[in-house]
């Protein structure tokens, strides 16, 4: 009964890659939108260099490290999907949300911490910008890990194995993301 | 030719027959088919204009007799009227333009003029409808609640947006907010999955230069949407965080900067009047082509010039700000990219108009309507230069005159391109043909009275008049009789207008009934949608059509017939 429009691929590129990409496009400008009225603010208060100096650049870069890993094991289930190992790739997928569980805990002990110190999104513009953007981030973590455990659910039966491919493009773009936010988030001084 | 049809095109029919009726609710309301989505669409949409056009009635009666008890609505307070002002201007734009141009149009057009039997996601497609839905359902709730509805204009500016004590709004604001952001989900994924379909599941043979051009507007707009509304969901976040949780991010007083909210709103705000405008020309240009019975006058032309246009609508946003505080060297740069873009948009009007010259014209309802939407929308086009050269824009700025230009905009894209299509499009959506004696009186029950609604309100602006003012009784120099007799003069057009939209709805809902059956292509045009039976069947065609050449080939020299549809192949 699936609609024959949802099998044919006139562009060449499969529909759901297409499609993936359209995603990511829309949020490169709902993040672009955020971080260039943050980059605005940021050069005309240098005021911030000083509230960046108390975010805890430690756990920031741990985190980095787990996002970045766990992007790593995103293209290792993607390999194994293309090879047609739907256990493994399944196996690799949960590897992948574990590093997204492990972000968020340690944003949520990062976060108690700040807040415990007075560091709250009211205490100025800097915290606002840095509970908002790290904050809507975060929510895309969350929803990656729960499309991602779908998907390694039917890839364990060898089902769809071309979504592997398609949830590793949008975690990577949410890996990257992370990259921008945090230079300017917690180096940048 | 038969070789290069793939081997699943003529699979489909046993897909779509035999299986069991639906039932109601899998039918009408939970269906995935991407016809009766568009029908769901066009019909929120309707319900949504009918909304929108009941808050006009109510605050131009006000502007007109202030102090009047509005028959339907009781007296109008000044905290009704900024609530009315505001939501009408936001229902006309996100939930009527929006949902019917490009998403019931959209979903209607796209597989039947792609030839294909659905959109690539189906399912993505009923829940961009069902969020949508919701996002008119919170709209509508925010007029319930503690303080009533959200009166900060559509554009809805801080700091009197972003805090109560201004807005005197607690509720409505955010509410307000928080449906325009669901809208715009909605539109996201319906919006991807137009492009993705139009992209990916056309009929074979049809190649890019084959497609219809209202399919390639409603792409490009939904691809100019994709692009711009991101910052705006972005500062939406913002101002709901500076309403509901008390930080500064457009508080001046506390290291915020107001300013950014207009920068973020305008950098879709703009892209978006082209986002709804395309679609309008889209179906414009396809009803005067099969009306001229003329070939388009420079399909390449239009598609180029589309794709310009869309490029520099990135680049005018701040045309909107040229008091608001930039930097008057920014403003000649904005002024020269907004003059820029008048050039394009003109360059379609002489198109259409060039597509008109010699060919043998039909003046049918819907041509009635395609060509009014060149007439009208040209004088939206002409005043917006004034405002968008930053010298007279000073004075005119937040005028009457701004109001009336932008109404000659939206009017014809929202109301014009939407009875154009559907008058164009009703036989096919619904199998049977529209009265034509009532079509034309209901255009010119419409066109008439519009007219006479907007041209003396570009006066009243000329003379000064502010927008957004509830009783003009308390600025003498704004209510000198004549300027008076002019705002009942266009209450009184209005009035007009909105009772010969009964005309429409009777003759809508008769016509569904009782109405001639239609033929399969009943204005004899090319594209594929006609090609099957009226209304098209679960699946579209038996057998999916293949592509033998563009869609305009009308008139062609050596034919016996005036047309050659899409799908034949001699």
């Amino acid at each position: 009964m699936k609609p024959i429009a949802t099998t044919r691929s006139t562009s060449g590129m499969p529909t759901g890659l297409l499609a993936v990409w359209w995603v990511v496009g829309s949020e490169i400008v709902i993040f672009g939108g955020l971080l260039g009225s943050y980059l605005m603010y940021r050069l005309s208060h240098d005021a911030w260099a000083g509230q960046a100096a108390n975010t805890n650049t430690a756990i920031g870069t741990f985190n980095t490290l787990v996002l970045l890993t766990s992007s790593l094991f995103a293209v290792l289930a993607h390999r194994a999907a293309e090879s047609g190992d739907g256990k493994k790739a399944a196996r690799l997928l949960y590897y992948t949300i574990g590093g997204a569980v492990t972000f968020v805990c340690v944003k949520a002990f990062e976060w108690s911490t700040e807040i415990a110190h007075g560091y709250t999104i009211t205490a100025n513009t800097f915290w606002s910008f840095y509970y908002t953007a790290a904050g809507i981030h975060g929510l895309h973590v969350i929803a990656g890990a729960i499309i991602m455990a779908i998907v390694a659910r039917d890839a364990a039966k060898n089902l769809e194995l071309q979504r592997v491919e398609l949830i590793g493009i949008y975690w990577h773009f949410v890996d990257i993301v992370w990259i921008f936010l945090f230079p300017l988030l917690y180096i940048a001084k | 030719m038969a070789e290069s049809i793939p081997s699943d095109a003529p699979a489909v029919a046993d897909d779509h027959h035999g299986h069991e009726e639906p039932s109601f609710w899998s039918k009408y309301v939970f269906s995935t088919d991407h016809k009766m989505i568009a029908m769901q669409y066009m019909f929120t949409g309707m319900a949504m204009a009918v909304i929108g056009g009941f808050m006009a009635y109510a605050f131009r009666l006000q502007l007109a007799f202030p102090g009047i008890e509005v028959p339907g609505f009781g007296i109008v307070t000044p905290a009704n009227y900024n609530a009315l002002v505001t939501n009408h201007g936001a229902i006309m734009i996100f939930w009527v333009a929006m949902p019917v141009l490009i998403a019931a149009f959209g979903n209607y057009l796209i597989p039947l003029m792609c030839g294909c039997d659905d959109m690539v996601f189906p399912k993505l497609n009923r829940l961009s409808y069902q969020i949508f839905l919701l996002s008119a359902l919170v709209l509508l709730s925010s007029f319930f609640v503690e303080g009533g509805g959200f009166g900060g204009g559509w554009t809805a500016y801080p700091p009197l947006s972003a805090k109560a004590e201004y807005s005197l709004t607690p509720l409505g604001s955010s509410i307000w907010l928080g449906a325009v952001a669901l809208e715009f989900v909605a539109f996201l994924i319906g919006g991807i999955n137009f492009i993705t379909t139009a992209m990916n599941s056309r009929a074979p043979g049809m190649k890019l230069y084959d497609i219809p051009i209202v399919i390639w507007m409603i792409v490009i707009a939904s691809i100019l949407f994709l692009v711009s509304v991101g910052p705006l969901i972005a500062g939406a976040i913002m101002l709901i965080f500076d309403q509901q949780l008390g930080t500064a991010f457009f508080d001046p007083a506390r290291g915020g900067d107001p300013v950014l909210w207009q920068h973020l709103f305008w950098f879709f705000g703009h892209p978006e009047v082209y986002v709804v405008l395309l679609p309008a020309l889209g179906i414009t240009a396809e009803i005067i082509t099969v009306f001229a019975r003329k070939k388009l006058f420079g399909y390449k032309t239009v598609l180029h010039t589309t794709i310009a246009t869309g490029v520099l609508s990135f680049t005018v946003w701040a045309h909107h700000q040229f008091i608001s505080g930039v930097d008057p060297r920014m403003a000649h740069v904005f002024t020269l990219t907004t003059l820029l873009i008048s050039v394009p948009i003109a360059e379609m009007m002489f198109v259409y108009i060039a597509t008109l010259y010699g060919g043998s014209i039909r003046l049918t309802t819907p041509m009635l309507w395609g060509l009014s939407f060149i007439a009208e929308f040209l004088i939206g086009g002409v005043t917006g230069i004034f405002l968008g050269a930053s010298g007279s824009d000073i004075y005119f700025h937040d005028t009457y005159f701004v109001l009336a230009h932008f109404h000659y905009t939206f009017f014809p894209i929202a109301i014009i391109g939407t009875f154009a299509g559907l008058t164009f499009w009703f036989p096919k959506m619904f199998g049977r043909m529209m009265n034509d004696r009532l079509g034309k009186i209901h255009f010119w029950g419409t066109i008439i009275p519009f007219n006479f609604i907007f041209i003396p309100l570009f006066v009243l602006g000329m003379g000064g008049q502010h927008r957004r003012i509830f009783d003009y009784s308390n600025f003498p120099e704004l209510s000198q009789p004549w300027m008076q007799d002019i705002r009942i003069l266009a209450t009184s057009a209005l009035l007009i207008m909105l009772g010969f939209q009964i005309v429409f709805f009777y003759n809508f809902i008769v016509s569904l009934r009782r109405g001639e059956k239609a033929s399969k292509n009943p204005w004899k045009s090319n594209t594929l949608e006609w090609t099957t039976d009226s209304p098209p069947p679960h699946g579209n065609w038996k057998e999916l059509p293949t592509v033998y050449r563009g869609p305009y080939e009308y008139s062609v020299p050596g034919r016996d017939e005036d047309y050659w549809p899409q799908d034949q192949p001699n």
